[in-house]
């Protein structure tokens, strides 16, 4: 059995009196995707950061590649594609320059550097945009840039921080796909997400994370099966009734959520509730069956829905 | 648990040969990178660092000297003309103004606007590394402008002994550096430019400009105002630059006093700045 | 001199209403607003600046200097000579700043521009309410700066008071013309040059020292720039030494302030409503 890629054994972070990463433990195999999955300012950030070997932990065991990040910052960084929450390519400078400038940092030869740039034009579909300023590039071209920056050093392992946040759906499964093809060459991807779907996505296993802790560890699959059950019955009476509604359908299904804006009935059979609730009487102004996802494991694990 | 007894697999081998070059070299690709960035405004530095001094020391040396009824400055054998005495204080000024943006707006720039400092702390860079760089970058800029500054000054025959010249840019360097390096430190932990670098330049270098006997021996100010001269880089550079220059008459320990507190100020501001990108890149 | 008639002449009157709904004040109501948040010590050191240099020049270098003779062979201390220069290139480097940088900044970056025209604004409103803003800190400035005059007594007679009508119509000259030459910049770069402009006025116009020291040729070149106007404009004001050039000076930032509308209006136009 490979050694594994990162090992982190009760890992804190506090910045001050705030605790950011309150004790977690994790392991990433090679060649896995392995995804944190949480809200904002769960602490998905300031762990990758640890990971990167640029924030100083406060407490716990950290291991990257068997390296210590507080001695052995560089070392660690050599191997390490790090593509942030928020972009920052150089926008004084080209596209295929910023590729290239950047394979500097690694010590990497410039005739090297810019065979790779080109190779990696090609990889994010960016070859039209070599001569273009960084500021004409698309949301969706710039986060595609910056993947190929941050695989200008051949790193084992690719670290994206929320990497389709803000980007619209057609750009975001354009880098699905392109992150799809660097799972299926192998490279171990570690990102931090809250759309569910892009976890169900991209990730192998993954741990929410909720107030620096980590809530539960698994496959998406797995997550769900444990935490949720098969279908979900999304039920909406207006926003004055859904208390009273959910008062009056209790029992059904295994378990209920009320929400400010619908109500929800966890069940495997979602269709027979949908049955059940009209039977009672009541007429939803809307009602919806769909597949259980992450979300509504978060929702149970924590009380609260991912996105607010 | 150390490393060194684990059996080590080639991820941490390739980790371990990885870091070689940039933990030897970094400084010099962060260097590298902002030397590039400074080409989109070179011809500014270029026409700036010679233009400047020009005018300066037309305006200055030469049409205001003209108005003088007294004289200013005076060597071993007496007055020497108006145009030596200020330019050694014009050239320190002139390497002390490219920090006033090298070391401001450049250093927001890096963390804040571009964020090209934080690509590099991704990198295998380390954030000393980085810091070092910026400072390479502008001292290559100051040295231009020193250098420019000195043939231009020679060419006006403003100095006394023409060996000087040698020694001339080395100080505006050193000047330059003085001012400079507290000033990255400064900025470097500025989170935002909220009128800061603005209230540098109008309340810190336009009066240090100003009463740093860079027109006239200190001691034409007020006495009340000499302490002014005593804390300035360029005060200090500037009697240095007048001792090689001219000869002003000065004794070995006001020499000493002179270097050690520019060397001080550098050192000083060199340690703490790189503190701030430490503490700022890895916090 | 109205803005609107102004622009019909030079845009046809159709154009107008699209470029001016009589509203500037609304654009400089955002500017005073906008200082009252921005850092004190920005708009509080454009009052210093001219008093340091005052301070360093006229008193510390006059110790050196002693009077200096105006062309009328009154002779006048050398601080009373340079006080006046020190407000005109203050009303001169407070009405180019607002006009280039602050102005460039939004149109680039802040995309204020853009906010605005995206309401009944129009573009001949935002640019005379972003002068109007300067002009009304130009004056401000101004006030401070002749009351540190009279106090030093450099204040040599009662047309002093003239000096701040004069500093308004410097202002204007400046502003409405550094607008025009921003509205043909891109970069950083281009704006650096506007300094390299400034310097040499700065230093030559005869500021510190009476231009007989040029050579003729180069006392024309400055006082065909419009600094040197300027700065004999308020000179002679703050010393009571008025001349049929007095006028003449004032025609100069006349013509320079119609100059510097007209072109602001055409390129307004063509940059945000073409
Ligand atoms: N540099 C910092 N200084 C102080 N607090 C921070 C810093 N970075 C993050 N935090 C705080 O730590 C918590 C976790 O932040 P972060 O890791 O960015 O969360 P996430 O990426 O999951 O949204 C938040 O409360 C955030 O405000
Ligand atoms: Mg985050």
């Amino acid at each position: 059995m490979p050694a594994p890629v990162i090992t982190a054994t009760g890992l804190t972070k506090h910045y001050g009196d705030l605790v950011a990463v309150a004790g977690i433990d994790l392991e990433v195999a090679p060649g896995e995707s392995f995804g944190l999955l949480g809200p904002n300012g769960a602490g998905k950030s300031t762990t990758m950061r640890m990971i990167g070997a640029v924030s100083t932990r406060t407490g716990g065991d950290l291991q990257v590649l068997g390296l210590d990040p507080d001695t052995h910052g560089p070392e660690i960084r050599s191997q390490l594609g790090v593509v942030p929450q928020e972009d920052n390519l150089d926008t004084e400078l080209r596209v295929r320059d910023n590729l290239i400038v950047y394979g500097r940092y690694f010590g990497i030869p410039r005739a090297v550097c810019a065979r790779r740039a080109d190779e990696l034009l090609a990889f994010a579909q960016l070859e039209d945009k070599a001569r273009s300023k960084v500021d004409d590039l698309s949301g969706g071209m710039k986060r595609r840039l910056t993947i190929a920056r941050a695989l200008v050093n051949e790193p084992r392992v690719l670290m994206l921080d929320e990497p389709t946040t803000g980007l619209d759906p057609q750009a975001r499964h354009v880098l699905w796909d392109r992150l799809f093809r660097l799972k299926e060459r192998g490279t171990t991807l570690v990102l931090t997400t809250h759309y569910m779907d892009e976890a169900e996505q991209l990730c192998d296993r993954l741990v929410v994370v909720d107030q620096g802790r980590i809530m539960a560890e698994g496959s998406p699959a797995q997550l769900i099966r444990e935490h949720s059950s098969r279908e979900v019955v999304e039920l909406r009476f207006g926003s004055q009734r859904n208390q009273a509604a959910a008062e009056r359908i209790a029992g059904l299904g295994d378990r209920i959520e009320t929400l400010p804006d619908r109500v929800l009935v966890y069940a495997a059979d979602g269709e027979a509730v949908v049955e059940q609730v009209s039977r009672l009487g009541l007429h939803p102004t809307t009602s919806l069956v769909r597949r259980s996802s992450l979300e509504d494991v978060f929702l149970r694990l924590t009380g609260r829905s991912l996105i607010e | 648990m150390s490393v060194e007894q684990t059996t080590r697999d080639d991820a941490t081998l390739a980790a371990l040969a990885g870091a070689v070059r940039p933990r030897r070299f970094g400084a010099l690709y962060v260097a590298e990178h902002q030397l590039r960035a400074m080409r989109a405004y070179g011809w500014t530095i270029v026409i700036g660092g010679l233009g400047q001094p020009l005018l300066y020391l037309l305006g200055l040396g030469l049409g205001l000297a003209s108005f003088l009824d007294a004289p200013v400055g005076f060597g071993p054998d007496g007055p020497v003309p108006y145009v030596t005495f200020v330019a050694p204080a014009l050239l320190v000024t002139a390497t002390i103004s490219v920090t006033t943006e090298e070391f401001t707006y450049t250093v927001m720039s890096g963390f804040k606007w571009r964020r090209v400092f934080w690509g590099m702390n991704a990198s295998p860079l380390a954030p000393g590394q980085v810091a070092t760089g910026l400072v390479l970058a502008v001292a290559v800029r100051m040295a231009f402008v020193a250098v420019a500054y000195t043939a231009l000054i020679a060419a006006f025959g403003a100095v006394g002994h023409l060996w000087s010249v040698a020694v001339l840019p080395l100080l505006g360097l050193l000047g330059g550096m003085a001012f400079g390096l507290p000033l990255l430190a400064y900025s470097a932990g500025l989170r935002d430019d909220a009128g800061q670098f603005a209230a540098v330049q109008r309340f810190v270098f336009t009066p240090m400009f100003l009463f740093s006997g860079t027109f006239y021996p200190l001691a034409t100010l007020p006495t009340w105002l000499h302490w002014i001269g005593w804390v300035s880089p360029l005060w200090h550079a500037s009697e240095l630059g007048r001792a090689v220059s001219y000869a002003q008459p000065m004794s070995g320990a006001t020499v000493a006093v002179h270097l050690g507190v520019l060397v001080a100020l550098a050192a000083g501001g060199w340690v703490l700045a790189r503190r701030v990108f430490v503490g700022r890149m890895h916090g | 001199m109205s803005a609107p008639t102004l622009t019909a002449a030079v845009t046809g009157a159709g154009g107008v209403r699209a470029l001016y709904r009589g509203n500037a004040r609304a654009v400089l109501g955002r500017g005073l607003l906008a200082a009252r948040s921005s850092t004190w010590v920005v708009v509080v050191s454009g009052f210093f600046e001219p008093v340091f240099f005052l301070l360093a020049m006229g008193v510390g270098l006059g110790t050196y200097i002693g009077d200096v003779t105006l062309p009328s062979g009154r002779a006048i201390a050398y601080a009373a000579y340079i006080a006046p220069a020190l407000l005109a290139v203050s009303a001169m480097n407070g009405a180019v700043y607002d006009s280039t940088w602050n102005v460039f900044f939004k149109m680039h970056f802040g995309k204020l521009y853009q906010a605005m025209m995206a309401t009944s604004l129009g573009p001949l409103d935002v640019a005379l309410g972003e002068i109007g803003y300067a002009l009304l800190r130009g004056v401000v400035y101004a006030t401070g700066f002749l009351t540190v005059m009279q106090v030093m007594g450099l204040n040599l007679s009662w047309t002093a008071v003239l000096t701040l009508p004069a500093v308004l119509l410097i202002a204007f000259g400046f502003a409405s013309l550094g607008m025009a030459i921003t509205s043909y910049m891109s970069t950083f770069q281009q704006m650096d040059w506007i300094q390299f402009v400034l310097l040499p006025m700065f230093l030559f116009s005869a500021t510190f020292f009476p231009l007989t020291v040029y050579p003729e040729p180069i006392q024309w070149l400055i006082q065909a720039l419009p600094l040197w106007h300027a700065v004999e404009l308020i000179r002679g004001l703050t010393t009571g030494e008025l001349t049929g050039g007095t006028a003449g000076h004032v025609a100069y930032y006349l013509a320079m302030a119609a100059v510097g509308v007209v072109v602001t209006t055409r390129r307004l136009r063509s940059l945000f409503l073409d």
